[in-house]
């Protein structure tokens, strides 16, 4: 799992890499966590993300909640078909926007 | 699942901290309650209950994994009363499965069957792994097939909470979770899961249901007394579901996200997605028996952790088998209740369950030695119970050991009952059997004989469940056609009141298919007409036919799974479903909550309800009888103005029944007339063509419903 972080244009990119599970969440929160401090709006490119455990969705969720309590706004980028489909069917999905390309994320956030 | 590791304010407790070690775990002593497996912070608080064993142990897997990771005995000061528990610290939640073995003693006569060298599974595991999908082969060598795992239970209802709908306004539909989208033809993405019937919620709609009744959704195991057809050699399976093996676990293989865990969320994205569209969930619950089956059985759980305790059994220290499935579930002792109560609350308070039917019912009002009592504590409990209060309780008021309560099940003013009496009466009279006019006519007002101090609404009135012939079959076979489940035609129920209108099963005769689909909408007329709650089996709308298989329990193919293709071309019937739905709803006259009383009390100069024959005011009750008609006055209930007519003639002849006079200024319409083919067989009222005659023919076995309405 590896995290990297970014700015364009004022946005925050925040890039996942590798499983998020109950092992590497609580990591992965740790590590976005300074992002998310100063940015108004941020993308969260998960392309690479090639496994989203139950914990993983739960951490997104978490987030997404905390980023949004603070006025701030989030756009989720390169969801897999996979990770899409579970999103749905448990109803997660309902609760995020959810952009399939950069420019979409980028006009979500404007 | 908000880690708690960096807090340090006064919402942590002082005394979460680990004071022993085994191999490298950390853990304390536990809390008592809640039974089951808690997150806590910085670690899971493990608790169970056991009355005669001499020591029991936590067992720990990483997930999937055949052999444990550790064994963590309960040092004898973690246990208070009969009760084990243990605080284990730095788990990971998501990749935990944990299970126990209790030591003790092997005394069949006396009732213990203790084995140290089985781990059993957690009796309140909120989830529970090994048969993740649907029919994957399990690794059989596994010493732990059914095995325990933590729930999140943090899902995000938002606003939602159960509908509260009044019961009297229910139309019950009950649906099977794999069988209602399993078949490719119902194109949904997620075939045969709770994520499939998501997809259908529009088609639900529309139908008009305002309530689903899911057949057992608690985790069991399908591949429980599996077989091979021994001609066919086709898998034959635990398909319905009744043996439960977890009572707090929903059934992983009908979720989509079965295999990544989440089927708790996808069962609480499904209710919350049902409530939006107004429609309630009923959860159909076995808690009579579990799936130990008998002494030949596994051992799952309960067996092992304390037999004697939650079964009953026979002074030998057999089980006794009231359910017909092996064992029964001592319900009435207080631990057992307790559980029941637990379970069951939890699915209403952490599901938003609406209501439940208790399968084989009866059992839960039986002693400890078998005995029926006359105030059943567990009944009384959840009858009573606070959070319990405004969910809908239905019995299936009768079990295998010959207990029948249909009108007298332990009630307190609140359990509604499946009303076989409905059944058997409607299936006779419409099927043509004389002597039945009676007995309909005390049914489509609720049936007052059985419910006269509970109202109507203990009525569950149905024709059709699961158990037993599929409509179209009720009207196509004399005899049940069981061979495909491979015991020589020997099982289900040979009473089914069943005619195949002329012919035994499918067949190409133009006139026994017409009267067939007669048949269906005369029952689904009756249905509707009738006081009480109405509830429909799946796929009956639009004709879903099992081949005269009358208990297709163990078939998870085509011969149980709906057949998505009939929406089309049964549209007829549909239509006709749809509409009679629409019917009861804009009548509120079928569906007040209290009783016709046969006299006028509004002061409009006629009764409530009064009956009639093919000549008005003389019903015919005789031997010889097959008409009944009944005036049904509008102004008794509240919201409802049209009086409504209705004609029924299950004589095998077109009769004249004469007709009362339409109220004043009013004249009668001919809203449904099931012997006319679709669409005039059922009409919107501005549609519906007038007539002024006072006496009109009423078709060979169907009926004809009139209401009134204002002269043009």
């Amino acid at each position: 799992m590896k995290v990297t972080l970014s700015e364009e244009n004022g946005i925050s990119v925040i890039g996942i890499e590798g499983s998020i599970d109950g092992k590497t969440a609580p990591v992965v929160r740790q590590e976005i966590a300074p992002a998310l401090e100063s940015a108004k709006k941020a993308i969260l490119d998960l392309s690479k993300v090639d496994y989203l455990s139950s914990a993983g969705l739960r951490l997104l969720l978490l987030i997404y909640r905390e980023f949004a309590a603070k006025s701030g706004k989030l756009v989720l980028l390169g969801i897999s078909e996979d990770i899409r489909t579970v999103m749905s069917h448990t109803g997660f999905l309902n609760f995020f926007t959810v952009a399939g390309s950069k420019p979409e994320a980028l006009q979500a956030l404007s | 699942m908000k880690s708690r590791m960096e807090s340090s304010g006064l919402d942590s407790r002082i005394d979460y901290y680990p004071t022993h070690e085994h191999q490298g775990i950390r853990f304390r002593r536990g809390r008592t309650l809640p039974f089951g497996a808690t997150v806590v912070p910085n670690g899971v608080n493990f608790s169970v209950f056991s009355s005669a064993a001499t020591s029991c142990t936590l067992v720990l897997f990483r997930k999937h994994e055949p052999q444990p990771v550790a064994e963590i005995e309960f040092p004898r000061e973690f246990r208070v009363g009969d009760v084990y528990s243990m605080i284990v610290f730095d788990l990971d939640y998501e990749d935990l499965e944990y299970g126990f073995r209790f030591a003790g003693p092997w005394d069949e006569r006396v009732g213990h069957r203790f084995d140290a060298s089985k781990i059993v599974c957690d009796p309140y595991a909120r989830v529970v792994g090994g048969r993740d999908q649907w029919l994957t082969k399990p690794d059989w060598d596994n010493i732990y097939q059914h095995r325990a795992r933590l729930a999140f239970d943090d899902f995000d209802w938002e606003d939602d909470r159960p509908l509260e709908v009044p019961i009297n306004d229910l139309v019950i539909y009950e649906l099977h979770t794999r069988g209602f989208t399993a078949n490719p033809s119902s194109k949904v993405s997620a075939p045969g899961t709770y994520a499939g019937i998501l997809e259908k919620i529009p088609y639900l709609k529309r139908l008009g249901v305002n309530c689903v009744e899911l057949m057992p959704i608690f985790e069991f195991d399908e591949w429980e007394n599996s077989r091979q057809h021994p001609q066919t050699g086709q898998l034959l399976v635990n398909y319905w579901g009744y043996s439960t093996l977890g009572f707090f676990a929903p059934k992983a293989g009908y979720a989509a996200t079965g295999r990544f865990g989440m089927q708790g969320d996808e069962v609480k994205n499904l209710i919350k997605e049902l409530h939006r569209a107004g429609i309630e969930v009923i959860l159909d619950v076995v808690l009579n028996h579990t799936a130990e089956g008998d002494h030949r059985g596994p051992t799952i759980s309960f067996r092992g952790i304390d037999n004697k305790n939650y079964y009953i059994l026979t002074p030998e220290g057999y089980y006794y088998n009231f359910s017909g499935c092996g064992n029964t579930l001592n319900c009435n002792h207080p631990v057992v209740r307790n559980m029941v109560l637990d379970c069951l609350r939890y699915w209403a308070a952490d599901y938003h369950v609406d209501g439940f039917r208790f399968d084989l019912a009866s059992i839960l009002g039986r002693d400890q030695n078998g005995a029926p009592l006359a105030n059943p504590p567990l009944l009384e409990s959840l009858a009573l119970d606070p959070v319990l209060h405004k969910c809908k309780l239905i019995a299936e008021a009768w079990d295998a050991g010959g207990l029948y309560q249909v009108g007298s099940f332990p009630a307190y003013n609140r359990w509604g009952e499946w009303n076989g009496k409905y059944r058997d009466a409607v299936r006779k009279f419409l099927k043509g059997e004389a002597g039945q006019v009676g007995e309909i006519a005390t049914r489509i007002q609720g049936s007052p004989d059985l419910y006269y101090y509970r109202g109507p609404t203990a009525s569950i009135n149905f024709i059709t469940c699961h158990d037993g012939f599929t409509l179209r079959d009720l009207f196509s076979y004399n005899d049940k056609h069981n061979e495909a489940n491979g015991e020589n035609n020997n099982d289900g129920a040979n009473d089914n009141n069943s005619w195949n209108c002329g012919a035994e099963g499918e067949t190409s005769d133009e006139a026994v298919n017409r009267l067939r689909l007669q048949q269906m909408k005369n029952a689904f007329c009756l249905l509707m007409l009738s006081r009480g709650v109405p509830m429909i089996l799946m796929g009956d709308e639009f004709g879903q036919t099992q081949h005269g298989n009358n208990n297709s329990y163990c078939q998870d193919n085509e011969l149980s799974w709906l057949n998505w293709g009939l929406e089309q071309s049964s549209g007829e019937l549909l239509r006709f479903v749809r509409m009679m739905i629409g019917f009861r709803r804009s009548n509120p006259v079928l569906r007040v909550p209290s009783f016709y009383q046969g006299r006028d009390y509004v002061g409009s100069g006629k009764p409530d309800i009064s009956f009639h024959g093919t000549q008005l005011w003389s019903p015919d009750f005789s031997a010889g009888s097959r008409c009944i008609a009944f005036l049904l006055c509008g102004r008794h209930a509240e919201g409802q103005q049209r009086d409504i007519y209705v004609a029924v003639n299950m004589y095998w002849d077109g009769l004249p029944y004469q007709i009362p006079a339409a109220p004043q200024g009013e004249r009668w319409k001919v809203a449904i007339n099931t012997s006319m083919r679709g669409p005039d067989d059922i009409l919107e009222t501005s549609e519906a063509p007038s007539i002024d005659q006072q006496e009109v023919i009423v078709g060979p076995r169907s009926i004809m419903v009139l209401v009134s309405a204002p002269r043009a």
